[in-house]
C-alpha cells in the first residue's frame, strides 16, 4: 500500500515529524514500512509563466516553436523568456511550467540556457512526466488561466511529497485505504482523526436502479446509485491524478479515477456500469453451469458454479469484487452511469479470484475484509464527485438490497490482554486502546457470534458455538467489546489482546527466560545421524543437501527396470521441472549430479554424502489424505487415515566417490578410489550405528553386476554399495570407475543394540598363528572369515586377513587367503598346544563348510 | 728376598705410573671419534695395556710395599676411567648432535594424503541450534516433509480460502485436492508434537521445507526452517521475547539488539517479526543520507523470523485446554541465518553442492 505522506495529513494532524519517523511510528503498530519514496524535494525554480508569443520554426524534421514567456518580475531578468518547444498542445495565453536555467527536475535533471534549433532557449515548458507529476508526456503541461503567473510550481501542486510504502498484513485489510493507515497514525500518535467515510448522506427511500440479492451467502449488502449527463471529456483534476499516481495507479478516466480514487481513500472498492448497457434488474448470485463472461482484460472466462456474479437479464455482467465484464463497462462515450458498491464473500472472491488467476486491487481488499457500512457512503461521495468534476446530475435515491447481520460481541476479562502479554495493563489502558482500534465497549459478560451476512473476511473468523465456548477466557471484571465494522478480523479474545498490546508498543514487553522441564536431550536415531555425518566427513566425505525430485530419465540413466519398487514414485501436481516431476526414491539423482557438477568445475577428486528423506508410496494406500475438523481433537483414528495416505519417509545415507580417494602426491602414487571404499562407507555408518553389516555379493543397478555388494543388518537388506555400471557411468557422463553406496539409516536406527557391554580385558600374553588357505576363487571371502571364526571359538582374540594369492602354486581357479589369528585367554597364558588346537579347529570348520585346505599341507 | 725394594720394579715406579697415566690422558682426549676412543680404550685400559701390566707386577711385591703400589696403581686407573668417561660423553654429545642434523627434513612438506571432508553448514547449524534449545531444555521434534495439508494449514488456522494459504506456494502432491502437500514450513511439527506429547511441551524442529520459488540469490524452493514450540502454564509473550533475546544471543553474540513488531500470522495471535539490528551498518542505513546498506536493503533492521502465542485455535484443534494452558512458537529461515550469520552472500551455493562452499565450514560451524 502506497501513502502520500500529503493524503494522510488531510485526515490527521501529524506533527512536524519526518517521513522516517512516521514510518517507524507505523512499523510499531504493525504496518511494515518498505519503503519511502521523496517527490519532488530536489525540484528548483519551476515557475508558472504565461506564454506570449508562438513563432513555429520550419525546416526542421518534427515542429518546433520559439515561445516568448513571461514569468513575472520576481524571477531576474524582467524580460520575457526565449525559449523552444516541441509539443505543439498549447495556444498563446496558456499558462504553463517552466524550468528556468539554473532549474532542476525531478531526478536531479538540470535545465540551463542553451543554443537550440538556431535559437536561444532560456529554460524548457515541462510536461507532467518531467515534472514527475503522471506518466502523461504526449505534450506539455497546460495550467488552468487563473494560475498566477511567476508562482512557484512545486508548491502551487503540492509536488512535495514523501510515499511511504507499507507492507499490510491480510488479516487488516482496512489499512488497504488512507482512511485505515490514518486511523493508525492517529492512534499512534495520539492525535484527533477526521474519518473521511463521516459523510452525511440523505436519506434516500427511492431506489434507483434495480437490483436484489440472490444468494445471501455471496453478498450482504449491494447499492447502486446513478447520475445522468456525465460530461466523458471531463479531465481529472491534477490533484486527484498526481494521488493516484503516487499511490501506484494509473489515471485512466475521470469516472474511473473517481472509483479508484475512492477506493483507495476509503478502501472500498466502486464499479461503474454505463447505464445504457444495462439490461433489466441487476441481480447478484452464483454462477450456472456453462456461463460465460467476457471480462475489462478482453479474456472470455468459464464461470464456475462457485462464481460470484452481478448479472442482469442479459447475463452475468461482473465478477463480483474482482473483476468487471466488458460488455456493461463505461466507455469514453458514457454519460448516464450507475455506481455499484458493495459488501461481497471474502473466501467467494479469493475462490474466484484464484480460480481465474485474476488479482485485482479490487479483490485483493474483499479477501482482506472491507467495512460493511461503507458501500452506502462511498458511492454517495462517487455521485457526489461525478458532478462535480464531471457535470452530472445526481439521480435520486439509492437501490440498496442487503440481509441483516448482528456483529460478533466477544468477552474477555480486563486482565486477560495483560495475561497474554506477561505485563499488567490497567482497565482504563484496556478499554482505551480498545475504543482507539473503534470497539465498543460495555461492562459485564455479554458474547454472542455474529449472525447473518457473509464471510467477512479470508481469514478465519466465527466459527460454531461450541469452538467459540472453547476459545472464552473467563474472568473477573468482564467487559464485552463489539469490534467496528472495518475490523472483522477481530472475533477471538486473543484478537482484542493483540490490539491492546501492540498498541500499548510490543518494544515494553519484558524479556523473561521461561524454565522449561528438563528434556531428555537428543534421540539416539538424532544422535546417530550426526555421528553418521561426522564419520563421513572424517573419512574424506563432503555434504550435499541436493534437491529431493528426480525424473523418469533418472530411474532410466540408473538402469532401473520396470516394475522395481523405486519406479513407484509419488508425483507433484505442480512440479517445478516437468523433467523431475517425481519425489526420489534413491539418493543416488541428486549425489550424481552435483557429483558432475565438481567435476566440471575441476576437481577430478570428488567424494560426497547426503543423508535425507526417500518417499515411498505404500502399497495399497489412499488417494487423499482427508482434512479433518479444526474445532477439536481429532480422533487417533482420524489421524491414522492421514498417516495411511502418506508416503513412507525412510531416511537414508549415501555416498559417491570418484577419482583419487588418496591423492597422488610427491610421497608417491595416490590410490583410485574403488568399490572397497563404498563398501567400506558402509561399515563406517554399520559402525556408528554398533551394528555388523553382512556382506554378499549381488547383481542390483545401478551398480556393475560384478562389483556390487548387498549390506545386511541380520537378515534385513539395509542397502547396497560398489562401483557403478559403466552404462550409468556413461549415462551421467560421470568419472570412470565411479562408485556409491547408499542405505536405509531408518532400518539401521531400528537395530541399533543398546549401550555396549565393556569387555573384560585379559593381561595375559597374546598367541599368534597364521594360516593360509586355499580356496575356490569364488568362495566370498567373507564366509572363510565367519568359518575360521566360528571354529576358532572364544579364545580367539582377532583374526586379520594379511594376503590374497592367486597364482600357478595354488592351482588355477583357486585363491589363497592367509590369516594371522591372534589367541588370548582371559584367566592364563595359552601353551602352543592350546592355541593349535584352537587354530586346527577354525581350519577343520573351514574346510567341512568351504572345501578350504591349508596351504602346503 | 727380605729386602725387595719396589722401586726395584721398573712399572711400578712412580714415575714410570704416572707417565703411564699421562700417556692415556693425553691418547684419550687426542681421539676424534668413538671408534678412535675405543682404540684408545683397548690400548691404555683393556686387558692389555701397560696400567693393567703393570697391576700384575704387584704381586711380585714383598706384602710391605704392595699396599703403596697397589693404591699408585688404582689412582691412576681412576684418572684414566675418568678421562675415558669424559671424552666418552663428549663424543657421543658430539655425534648425536651430528647424527640429529644429519637426519633433519622438511616439515612443511604437504603430507595431504588423506583429505577430510565436511558436513553441509545448513546441517550443522540446524545441530547447534538444536543445541541451544536442548540446553534450555528442549526436545527436536520431526516430523514427514510430505505432509497431510490438515498438518500443514488447516490445524494451524489457515483454512481453504485464507489469504496465507496462497501466499505460499505450495507444492501439492498428486493432484490439487489430494489432501497431500510438501510441506510449507516446519509449523505442522507443532501440531504433531502437540497431538503426540501433550503438555508441557517444549520442542525445537529444524528441518527441510518446500515452496513453488525459482531458485536465485535469494529464493530456493527447498528450504530450511527451524520452529520453537512452547505450550505450558502460564507462558506469556515476555517469555517468547525472553527465549528469542537469548536464542539471538546464542546465534550472534552478546552485542545483538532485537526487536519485536507486530505482523500476522494464522497460527499464533497476537503474532510479531523478530528484527535484529543490522549488524553491518547497525541500523544506520536507514537514516536519510547515510550511505546504503546491501546486508539490511537500508531498513536498518533484518527480519529473522515470525513468532507469537500459539493461536488457542491450534490448541484446540491439538486437543489442548487454551483456558488451561497457553503457547507461544517461531520459525526462523536457516539458510537466511547462514546468510547473516557467515555472510554468505547466494543461495545457489548453498543449494549446489560445490566442495569449494561447504569444505570451509569443518564438522560444526
Amino acid at each position: 500500500m502506497k501513502v502520500p505522506l500529503s493524503w494522510l495529513r488531510e485526515y490527521v494532524d501529524l506533527p512536524a515529524a519526518t517521513a522516517h519517523e512516521i514510518a517507524d511510528r507505523l512499523t510499531a503498530a504493525g504496518l511494515k514500512l518498505e519503503g519511502i519514496t521523496s517527490h519532488g524535494h530536489d525540484v528548483k525554480n519551476v515557475v508558472v509563466g504565461e506564454v506570449l508569443s508562438i513563432e513555429e520554426l520550419t525546416g526542421f524534421k518534427k515542429p518546433i516553436r520559439h515561445c516568448m514567456v513571461e514569468v513575472g518580475p520576481q524571477h531576474q531578468g524582467a524580460e520575457p523568456r526565449s525559449i523552444i518547444c516541441g509539443a505543439t498542445n498549447f495556444a498563446v495565453g496558456d499558462r504553463v511550467a517552466v524550468v528556468l536555467p539554473g532549474g532542476v527536475l525531478p531526478g536531479g535533471f538540470e535545465v540551463g540556457a542553451r543554443k537550440t534549433y538556431g535559437r536561444m532557449s532560456e529554460g524548457m515548458i515541462c510536461s507532467e512526466r518531467e515534472l514527475g507529476i503522471t506518466d502523461e508526456h504526449a505534450g506539455i503541461m497546460v495550467l488552468p488561466p487563473d494560475t498566477p503567473i511567476g508562482a512557484d510550481v512545486v508548491e502551487l501542486l503540492g509536488l512535495r511529497d514523501d510515499v511511504l510504502e507499507l507492507e499490510i498484513t491480510p488479516d487488516i485489510g482496512y489499512a488497504l485505504s488512507i482512511r485505515g493507515v490514518a486511523r493508525e497514525v492517529a492512534t499512534a500518535y495520539g492525535v484527533p482523526f477526521r474519518d473521511p467515510a463521516d459523510v452525511a448522506v440523505p436519506d434516500d427511500t427511492e431506489p434507483a436502479y434495480p437490483a436484489s440479492i440472490a444468494d445471501p451467502t455471496a453478498c450482504d449488502r449491494f447499492v447502486l446509485r446513478e447520475v445522468r449527463g456525465f460530461d466523458p471529456a471531463a479531465k481529472s483534476p491534477m490533484w486527484m491524478r498526481l494521488r493516484l499516481t503516487r499511490a501506484g495507479m494509473r489515471p485512466v478516466s475521470l469516472a474511473v479515477d473517481i472509483t479508484n480514487y475512492l477506493m483507495l481513500e476509503l478502501g472500498q472498492p466502486l464499479h461503474a456500469f454505463d447505464r445504457h448497457r444495462l439490461t433489466g434488474e441487476i441481480v447478484v448470485r452464483r454462477a450456472r453451469q456453462g456461463e460465460t463472461l467476457e471480462t475489462l482484460d478482453h479474456v472470455v472466462r468459464e464461470l464456475h458454479p462457485e462464481d460470484i456474479l452481478i448479472t442482469d437479464q442479459s447475463g452475468p455482467i461482473s465478477l463480483a469484487g474482482t473483476m468487471g465484464g466488458l460488455a456493461t463497462e463505461i466507455h469514453d462515450g458514457s454519460t448516464d452511469i450507475v455506481i455499484e458498491a458493495a459488501h461481497f464473500s471474502a473466501s467467494g472472491t479469493a475462490r474466484m479470484s484464484r480460480k481465474h488467476g485474476l488479482v485485482s486491487e479490487a479483490s485483493k481488499r474483499f479477501e482482506r475484509g472491507v467495512d460493511r457500512e461503507l458501500p452506502l457512503v462511498a458511492s454517495w461521495r462517487a455521485v457526489q464527485l461525478l458532478a462535480e468534476l464531471g457535470g452530472a446530475q445526481v439521480v435520486p435515491g439509492v437501490t440498496h438490497a442487503q440481509v441483516d447481520v448482528e456483529p460478533v460481541r466477544i468477552a474477555i476479562p480486563t486482565s486477560h490482554p495483560g495475561d497474554v502479554a506477561g505485563i499488567p495493563y490497567s482497565r482504563e489502558t484496556v478499554v482505551r486502546r480498545l475504543e482507539q482500534v473503534g470497539c465498543t465497549v460495555v461492562e459485564g459478560a455479554s458474547p454472542a457470534p455474529r449472525r447473518g451476512g457473509v464471510d467477512p473476511t479470508g481469514v478465519v473468523s466465527g466459527g460454531d458455538p461450541e469452538l467459540v465456548a472453547k476459545l472464552a477466557v473467563t474472568g473477573d471484571d468482564m467487559i464485552t467489546v463489539t469490534p467496528p465494522s472495518w475490523r472483522p478480523d477481530l472475533t477471538d479474545p486473543n484478537d482484542l489482546a493483540e490490539e491492546v498490546i501492540r498498541l500499548e508498543g510490543y518494544d515494553k514487553l519484558p524479556s523473561i527466560l521461561p524454565k522449561a522441564p528438563a528434556g531428555a536431550g537428543l534421540t539416539e536415531g538424532q544422535r546417530l545421524r550426526r555421528r553418521v555425518g561426522r564419520a563421513l566427513a572424517a573419512a574424506g566425505y563432503v555434504e550435499v543437501l541436493s534437491y529431493p525430485f528426480m525424473g523418469e530419465r533418472d530411474l532410466d540413466n540408473l538402469l532401473v527396470p520396470a516394475g522395481d519398487a523405486r519406479r513407484a514414485a509419488t508425483r507433484l501436481a505442480n512440479p517445478l521441472s516437468e523433467d523431475e516431476p517425481y519425489m526420489r526414491t534413491t539418493l543416488l539423482p541428486g549425489l550424481l549430479k552435483t557429483l558432475v557438477r565438481n567435476v566440471g568445475r575441476g576437481f577430478a577428486d570428488v567424494a560426497l554424502f547426503e543423508t535425507g528423506a526417500v518417499y515411498r508410496p505404500r502399497e495399497g494406500a489412499p488417494d487423499r489424505a482427508p482434512v479433518l475438523a479444526v474445532d477439536r481433537r481429532p480422533t487417533d483414528e482420524e489421524l491414522g487415515t492421514i498417516a495411511a495416505a502418506l508416503p513412507d519417509q525412510p531416511l537414508r545415507v549415501a555416498v559417491v566417490l570418484a577419482g583419487e580417494i588418496e591423492p597422488s602426491g610427491w610421497w608417491g602414487k595416490g590410490r583410485a578410489a574403488t568399490w572397497a571404499d563404498a563398501v567400506e562407507a558402509a561399515r563406517t555408518v554399520a559402525r556408528e550405528a554398533r551394528v555388523e553389516l553382512n556382506i554378499s555379493a549381488d547383481q542390483h543397478e545401478p551398480w556393475h553386476p560384478g562389483r556390487c555388494a548387498a549390506l545386511y543388518v541380520g537378515d534385513t537388506l539395509v542397502g547396497h554399495a560398489g562401483e557403478l555400471h559403466p552404462r550409468v557411468i556413461e549415462a551421467y557422463g560421470l568419472p570412470r570407475r565411479t562408485c556409491a553406496m547408499e542405505l536405509e539409516l531408518s532400518r539401521l536406527e531400528a537395530r541399533m543394540p543398546g549401550p555396549v557391554q565393556a569387555p573384560p580385558v585379559s593381561s595375559y600374553p597374546v598367541a599368534t598363528q597364521d594360516v593360509a588357505l586355499v580356496v575356490p576363487d569364488f568362495t566370498p571371502v567373507a564366509d572363510v572369515e565367519a568359518a575360521l571364526r566360528d571354529g576358532a571359538g572364544e579364545l580367539l582374540e582377532s583374526l586379520r586377513l594379511f594376503d590374497v594369492y592367486t597364482g600357478a602354486q595354488v592351482g588355477e581357479g583357486n585363491k589363497s587367503l592367509a590369516y594371522t589369528l591372534r589367541f588370548r585367554a582371559p584367566d592364563r597364558t595359552l601353551t602352543v598346544e592350546e592355541t593349535t588346537a584352537a587354530r586346527d579347529a577354525a581350519v577343520a570348520v573351514a574346510a567341512d563348510r568351504l572345501g578350504a585346505q591349508l596351504r602346503g599341507a | 728376598m727380605s729386602d725387595y725394594d719396589p722401586v726395584e720394579v721398573t712399572p711400578l715406579h712412580a714415575d714410570e705410573v704416572a707417565r703411564m697415566e699421562a700417556d692415556a690422558v693425553a691418547a684419550i682426549k687426542a681421539a676424534k671419534d668413538l671408534d678412535e676412543l675405543k682404540q684408545v680404550r683397548l690400548a691404555h685400559a683393556g686387558d692389555r695395556s701397560p696400567i693393567a701390566l703393570a697391576n700384575r707386577e704387584i704381586g711380585a711385591l714383598p706384602p710391605a710395599a704392595r699396599a703403596e703400589a697397589g693404591r699408585r696403581i688404582g689412582g691412576a686407573r681412576k684418572a684414566i676411567n675418568e678421562a675415558l668417561a669424559a671424552r666418552q660423553a663428549e663424543l657421543e654429545a658430539e655425534r648425536d648432535a651430528r647424527v640429529l642434523v644429519e637426519e633433519a627434513v622438511d616439515v612443511t612438506l604437504p603430507w595431504d594424503r588423506r583429505p577430510v571432508g565436511a558436513r553441509h553448514p545448513l546441517t550443522t547449524l540446524m545441530e547447534r541450534i538444536a543445541d541451544a534449545f536442548v540446553a534450555m531444555g528442549y526436545e527436536v521434534a520431526e516430523g514427514p516433509e510430505l505432509e497431510g495439508e490438515w498438518y500443514n494449514f488447516d490445524a494451524l488456522n489457515i483454512a481453504t480460502d485464507h489469504p496465507a494459504r496462497s501466499d505460499h506456494d505450495t507444492f501439492f502432491v498428486e493432484s490439487v485436492d489430494s489432501g497431500k502437500v510438501l510441506r510449507t514450513q516446519t509449523s505442522p511439527v507443532q501440531v504433531r508434537a502437540m497431538l503426540s506429547r501433550g503438555v508441557p511441551c517444549y520442542v525445537i524442529s529444524p528441518g527441510k521445507t518446500f515452496r513453488t520459488d525459482e531458485l536465485d540469490a535469494t529464493h530456493t524452493p527447498v528450504f530450511h526452517q527451524v520452529e520453537g514450540l512452547a505450550v505450558d502454564e502460564g507462558l506469556t509473550m515476555a517469555h517468547l521475547k525472553g527465549t528469542l533475546d537469548r536464542f539471538a544471543q546464542v546465534m550472534f553474540g552478546e552485542g545483538i539488539t532485537t526487536r519485536f513488531r507486530p505482523n500476522y500470522f494464522p497460527f499464533t495471535e497476537p503474532s510479531a517479526e523478530m528484527d535484529l539490528k543490522c549488524f553491518v551498518c547497525r541500523g544506520a542505513s536507514a537514516i536519510p543520507g547515510n550511505p546504503p546498506c546491501r546486508t539490511c536493503k537500508s531498513e536498518g533492521w533484518i527480519e529473522w523470523g515470525g513468532c507469537g502465542m500459539v493461536n488457542p485455535r491450534v490448541l484446540v484443534a491439538c486437543g489442548i485446554d487454551p483456558s488451561k494452558y497457553s503457547g507461544f512458537a517461531f520459525g526462523m529461515g536457516i539458510e537466511r541465518t547462514l546468510m547473516f550469520r557467515h555472510n554468505a552472500e547466494d543461495m545457489r551455493d548453498m543449494v549446489e553442492g560445490d566442495i569449494r562452499f561447504t569444505l570451509p565450514f569443518g564438522m560444526e560451524i
